[in-house]
């Protein structure tokens, strides 16, 4: 019997296109726009001129404050502009510009060919815990499942607790995402790695990994690579949405719930994806920043869907125009999944670290149904994997009863979207809640800024 | 026959019983209120809208009530005529609040400012700001959604399905701002009714550089200063990109309108006097 979490959850069809397809390296940009703000917390603060010239590898906005992150550039070139440009969604930001001579693209390509350890196992494995986050830290790396939260946030934990267990998040459950699948296939060595520093960085002595029993293969692929480290377990696990989410997955693989208002860590638990240890190997034993990432491109007519590995900062026309371009029946162009991902109001902007993949969906699947009255069925009562009442949430919301709301745990809402999936009157009860969780979150954080 | 009866006794004993207690409770925890209170109350509109600062009409009253003075009293919804009233009923002089109209910061019409994506999420201006920029470039113009509309208590806003944008009845604006505190990107603002209805006001809220503003909509703020240098009672001001007058010093001599090269600022309810065939197309003429 397959371990899984309890509450809720439901089974949108999985259309993993991309599956078995290997990861395919893109060709490195001559122009990458980075912005300045592609993980939670501050945005970081660039100190670059027009026409400073910057090194592959090298820092170009610093962390803002302890939860906020390095960004690194993913190619050498020039700064051309430094200036406001639009988001995927429309929102303008703060971004730099670097255009690569073809002297900076040849030494970049020189350099990838050329790649070697700084450091072998032995020593990566002696390194002391402070000195491997310090790298991490350094290195940018956030939490590539989506959220992008800085990884050495979550590795120091607050003054008294304790971690005693590394999830490892491989569980990949929503659908038409294969990009944790394909670097568990092509890179299973360097995550087991990434894994044993994360480990020796948390200080615990147990990881598990879980996975969703629809990737076989990457379940083999995982437990031959991490045969050797007995203190490494490969769970598979029921599939069903949404087990990656963070609390979800605690209880699939522990049997603990975290309590409402808690964090991973006061049940013992830190939680990190799999291309996140990747790029903690990365980081470790290449001396690689995180630059670039795995993008899956796909959607039921796209002409060549794939996998493909992106230097962070490609524009997302260019990645799309190497998987065949536009289709020309799409209706909806989501960054992410399409249960959690957001739909894009331009592909003229730039790929950040927390794109896990496009997908471009035709027009026929893109549309909503007109919302009719609710018919209290409560099935999105029994889908929601936290136990709350959705339609309730969503009706107090829409009257503007924040109080209400709050006393019914609106934020414990983790936006999983499995309520307006299954809702047969499709209301748009997520958009609702999300709207609750706002107001919630900015009324409880006056009333702490008021009680300092 | 005997089920129709023992039905009418029960449920009339029932009836007996309860109108027995209800009188009871109502002599026993009778509130002594002023007579005041209802005098006032009955003078105040009744919409609850808050805009006076206490919860709904009658808690308005209440405190009114208390304080032999009209200080820091004023039902914006009722205006001066229901102001005066309760200074009748309080034989006091009345205090003549200046009356606001609501006024809507933006003009990006579907003329102005093309609709590049398509919105299916929940009809609210506050989730669609959550989610993304909008239907259009502007990250800082209207939406469209009518959170506004929703929220009038006096039908005053109305959606124009020409233009996809908001307008303000100023004859049914009572300057409550509700409307304003609803907007999620804070484009209403009360601003006094002027002589005769006048006003002028720049109509954008875009706070990026013109550049990049002009390329979003064809009549935003470019910040170019102009209207603030042909400003001969300085009260045209710069900031973040965006000109603001401020309505304390203009004197509505309407210098400004005819500089902006965008037509931006937006006079209104001024007599036409000359009918140029150029300038009847930038100053919109609103009743």
């Amino acid at each position: 019997m397959l371990h899984t979490f309890h509450k809720g959850g439901v089974h949108p069809p999985q259309s993993k296109l991309t599956a078995s397809q290997p990861i395919i390296d893109i060709e490195l940009p001559r122009k990458v726009v980075v912005t300045f703000s592609q993980h939670i917390g501050a945005i970081a603060v660039c100190d670059l001129k027009k026409g400073d010239h910057v090194t592959r590898g090298q820092v170009i906005a610093h962390a803002a404050g302890f939860v906020s992150t390095n960004i690194h550039t993913p190619i050498s070139g020039k700064v051309v502009k430094l200036d406001r440009c639009k988001t995927a969604f429309g929102h303008p930001a703060d971004t730099v510009t670097i255009e690569a001579s073809d002297e900076d693209h040849q030494s970049d390509l020189d350099a990838i060919e050329s790649l070697s350890p700084v450091r072998d196992d032995d020593t990566a494995m002696s390194l002391a815990s402070e000195e491997l986050i310090k790298i991490i830290d350094d290195a940018g790396i956030v939490g590539l499942g989506g959220a992008t939260f800085p990884t050495k946030v979550k590795l120091t934990p607050p003054p008294g607790s304790k971690a005693d267990i590394l999830i490892v998040n491989g569980v990949e459950c929503e659908p038409y995402l294969t990009n944790d699948h394909a670097i568990m296939l092509a890179n299973s060595e360097d995550i087991v790695r990434g894994i044993r520093l994360l480990m020796r960085a948390a200080k615990v002595d147990r990881a598990v990994v879980g996975i969703e029993a629809n990737k076989p293969d990457a379940i083999e692929a995982m437990t031959r690579a991490a045969s050797t480290c007995r203190a490494i377990e490969i769970m598979p696990l029921k599939v069903k949405y949404p087990e990656g989410g963070e609390k979800q997955l605690i209880e699939a693989v522990t049997g603990r719930e975290v309590p409402s208002g808690g964090l991973p860590i006061s049940v013992g638990a830190i939680v990190q994806n799999v291309a996140t240890a990747l790029a903690v190997s990365d980081a470790v034993r290449y001396g690689l920043p995180l630059m670039s990432r795995v993008i899956t491109v796909t959607g039921p007519s796209v002409k060549k869907p794939g996998n493909y590995r992106v230097p962070i900062g490609t524009d997302i026309r260019s990645l799309i125009d190497i998987a065949g371009g536009v289709p020309s029946d799409v209706g909806k162009i989501i960054l992410g999944g399409p249960m959690m991902g957001k739909a894009v109001v331009s592909i003229d902007a730039p790929t950040i670290k927390g794109v896990s993949g496009i997908l471009m969906l035709p027009l026929s699947m893109s549309r909503r149904r007109e919302p009719e009255p609710c018919i209290r069925c409560g099935a999105c009562v029994d889908a929601c994997p936290m136990g709350l009442e959705p339609y309730l949430l969503a009706t107090l919301s829409r009257f503007d009863r924040w109080e209400d709301c709050e006393d019914n745990k609106v934020m414990n809402c983790i936006e999983c979207g499995s309520c307006s999936y299954i809702c047969p009157a499709a209301r748009p009860i997520l958009d609702y809640i999300r709207l609750g969780k706002n107001k919630v979150g900015a009324a409880i954080k006056a009333r702490r800024a008021q009680s300092k | 026959m005997s089920l129709i009866l023992s039905s009418i006794i029960v449920l009339g004993g029932i009836g007996v019983l309860s109108a027995a207690v209800l009188y009871f409770v109502s002599k026993r925890f009778h509130v002594v209120e002023e007579p005041e209170v209802a005098l006032i109350e009955a003078e105040l509109p009744g919409a609850n809208c808050g805009a006076c600062g206490y919860s709904g009409c009658h808690d308005f009253a209440v405190n009114c009530a208390k304080v032999p003075s009209l200080e820091g009293f004023n039902c914006p919804g009722g205006g001066e005529k229901a102001m005066s009233a309760i200074a009748r009923i309080k034989g006091v002089d009345s205090v003549a609040a200046r009356p606001m109209v609501a006024v809507v910061h933006c003009n990006g019409t579907c003329e102005n400012r093309p609709i590049k994506s398509y919105y299916d999420g929940a009809r609210s201006c506050a989730i669609l700001s959550m989610v993304a920029v909008g239907a259009t470039d502007c990250a800082y113009g209207c939406l469209g959604e009518g959170d506004c509309v929703a929220a009038c208590r006096w039908n005053a806003i109305t959606m124009n399905p020409l233009t996809g944008m908001p307008e303000v009845d100023t004859d049914l604006c009572t300057g409550c701002g509700v409307c304003a505190a609803r907007c999620p990107r804070s484009l209403i603002e009360l601003r006094p009714k002027g002589p005769r209805g006048m006003r002028v006001y720049v109509a954008c809220a875009n706070r990026e550089k013109g550049a990049m503003a002009i390329k979003e909509c064809k009549v935003s703020c470019i910040a170019c200063g102009k209207c603030a240098r042909s400003c001969p009672h300085d009260a045209i001001r710069i900031e973040n990109n965006l000109a603001y007058i401020d309505f304390e010093k203009c004197k509505l001599c309407r210098k400004c309108v005819d500089q902006c090269p965008t037509h931006a600022i937006h006079a209104v309810n001024f007599p036409i006097l000359k009918p140029k065939s150029e300038l009847a197309g930038t100053i919109e003429e609103k009743r």
